[in-house]
């Protein structure tokens, strides 16, 4: 597994010292992948998670012996940590690649044109067939609305607290929109529900709106204050300088500034709100037909079509779900590209 | 065009903590006055009251009073956004809009204060630029990022910015330091300029910069540090470095202190 230099013995400089050729951390890896299967096989393991940690143990040991043999203490102890680095990134990725592998796979079965441009309508959860129409249309009515509502909200009460923003009203504001960070769904879904019940309304698109609006707006304020503070001072202090007001200053030099960190926290925003089930199957019901109007009658979205689909264990409908589910990551993953692509766009130029 | 500026008594705050304490000193038009001294003997932040931009620092708070010609700065119903107008300012580091071009940021005082004709803006823009002795080497590339030029024509663009909305006094505060020796004698040569137009005021830590380029020097003091600053003599720049009237000066200019 290890090679020491040939002119190890006759070193003359302080300055040189043992090196592993740059083969080296492949034929270990692949040496204590060999020897964990074996070691799993011998000791009758099945499972292959089991042989993989046996594997990335033997690997980190020997990586650190070897290296130590070799090289010496630092170079080893520098060679396991880039080791665990890896293994902590394999770790979040292997998760993530799984679920899209998955969703992939088991999403295309049903998903076509027929399947977005219909709705249940009189279908069945058992029989095949149907669609999403009313879902996707559903969850953009929603989520636009709640955007048209948290996004100027958010951003304003961000440009309140980093621009005009001084004693007890800002750290009040400040404390409150960390409160409102920690909301669970469920209970600003509960919240609007009893003012739904006051005035004895029946369920609508907007008063789900309204809750995922409550859900966004500390995350919009908490990303534009970040964006506002990393304007330099010195750009307001030039823009005051020249005679020009303040408000003028934050509206034309301050926001255009920060226009691509902001609109990229909004984007992230709605992606953390669109796969939002439980304000929705409380204050928007859910619904097999196109109802496009938002402010009247049960509404569909995705993540509660997703939920009852799958709810009605039948075949068709876990179809139907996992289709849904391919649909929604990627509607979130298109606002994210989105998202970075006007970051880009919008972000202060540099070059010659 | 250019105005007198007349200071007395005058005190800047920061909250509760007094910075500069008790100066006044008359700043001549058309004529360039040096302000030299330690670091944090409160220059930059007497520079700052003379355009009310110390207020914008949080618990900035000034006492006395500024005379611009015959107008108190401080005076009661002076809007500070129009004191800002007529006293225009260059900062230490060249601060570029960085979303503008070079034209725009030019434009911008202009522009974002809403008081221009379309017609005179190009005109507007290019003799500035011209004043700021940077015409030559932008007018190829007026659409393209402020940001993208180097760091001396960077400050030649703030200085264009700042004479672009055509103020009666110009602060400068410390505008070389950030800047290599030949951007250096750029500027220092556009002083020289721009002394026939403007009154130009100049913070510097660098004496023979201050000696070069100023008709009048004021230096400032402090006796230890958490102690406010005070003006401790202003004279001709030729008196100064000399034969100042102060020891404390003579000890500052020749470096044996400071």
């Amino acid at each position: 597994m290890s090679t020491a230099p040939s002119h190890a013995g006759k070193r003359s400089s302080t300055l040189q010292g043992g090196r592993l050729p740059k083969w080296a951390p492949y034929a270990i890896a692949a040496g204590s992948l060999a020897l964990g299967i074996g070691i799993s096989a011998a000791a009758g393991l099945s499972s292959s998670i089991q042989w993989a940690l046996i594997a990335a143990i033997l690997y980190i040991l020997g990586t650190y012996v070897v290296a130590a043999k070799v090289e010496n203490r630092r170079q080893a102890k520098d060679r396991v940590v880039t080791s665990l680095v890896w293994v902590a990134f394999l770790l979040a990725v292997v998760p993530l690649a799984s679920l899209v592998w998955s969703t992939v796979q088991r999403g295309t079965k049903v998903l076509d044109g027929y399947f977005l441009s219909h709705s249940m309508g009189v279908v069945a959860d058992s029989e095949t067939g149907g669609g999403i129409y009313h879902a996707i249309l559903g969850t953009l009515e929603q989520v636009g609305l709640a955007t048209l509502i948290a996004a100027p909200i958010g951003v304003l009460t961000a440009i309140y607290l980093v621009e005009y923003g001084r004693g007890s009203l800002a750290r009040a504001v400040t404390f409150f929109v960390d409160v409102m960070t920690g909301i669970p769904s469920i209970v600003a879904g509960l919240f609007i529900l009893s003012i739904m019940l006051m005035f004895e309304m029946e369920p609508f698109g907007f008063a789900g709106s309204l809750a995922l609006a409550i859900l966004m707006m500390p995350v919009v304020v908490r990303s534009t204050e970040e964006m506002l503070k990393l304007v330099p001072n010195e750009l307001r202090e030039a823009s005051l300088a020249l005679g020009v007001p303040k408000w003028r200053t934050i509206l034309k030099v301050v926001l255009p500034t920060s226009l691509g960190g902001i609109t990229t926290g909004i984007m992230l925003s709605i992606a953390r709100i669109a796969g939002e089930t439980a304000p929705v199957l409380l204050l928007v019901f859910g619904s097999k037909f196109i109802n496009s109007n938002p402010f009247e009658g049960a509404q569909a979205s995705l993540p509660l079509y997703i939920y009852q689909q799958y709810g009605s264990g039948e075949a068709a409908a876990y179809d139907r779900a996992w289709a849904a589910s391919l649909t929604l990551i990627a509607f979130i993953m298109i606002l994210n590209l989105v998202a970075r692509g006007l970051a880009r766009w919008k972000a202060p130029k540099t070059g010659r | 065009m250019a105005k007198r500026i007349d200071v007395s008594g005058l005190n800047a705050y920061y909250g509760s903590f007094l910075a500069i304490e008790d100066i006044s000193m008359t700043v001549e038009p058309r004529s360039v006055t040096a302000f030299i001294g330690p670091s944090g003997c409160g220059k930059s932040t007497f520079l700052r009251t003379l355009n009310r931009m110390h207020e914008v620092t949080p618990g900035g708070r000034v006492e006395g009073k500024v005379m611009l010609d015959d107008e108190n700065l401080y005076g009661t119903g002076i809007d500070p956004v129009a004191v800002r107008r007529e006293v225009g300012m260059v900062f230490q580091r060249p601060n570029p809009f960085p979303t503008m071009s070079v034209y725009d940021n030019v434009a911008a005082g202009l522009r974002l204060n809403g008081s221009y004709k379309k017609s005179q803006l190009d005109d507007v823009v290019e003799k500035s630029l011209k004043g700021a002795n940077l015409w030559n080497e932008v007018k190829d590339r007026l659409n393209k990022p402020g940001s993208g030029l180097s760091g001396g024509q960077q400050q030649r663009l703030c200085i264009a910015r700042a004479i672009a909305v055509e103020p009666k006094v110009l602060l400068m505060d410390e505008p070389c330091s950030a800047l290599d020796p030949i951007s250096t004698l750029a500027i220092e040569d556009l002083i020289g300029e721009l002394k026939e137009r403007f009154t130009i005021v100049i913070v510097t830590h660098n004496m023979q910069q201050a000696a070069r380029v100023s008709d009048r020097t004021a230096f400032f003091n402090l006796a230890a540090v958490g102690q406010p600053g005070k003006l401790i003599e202003i004279d001709d720049t030729e008196r100064i470095f000399s034969n100042p009237s102060v020891q404390a000066t003579e000890d500052y200019i020749s470096g044996r202190f400071g």
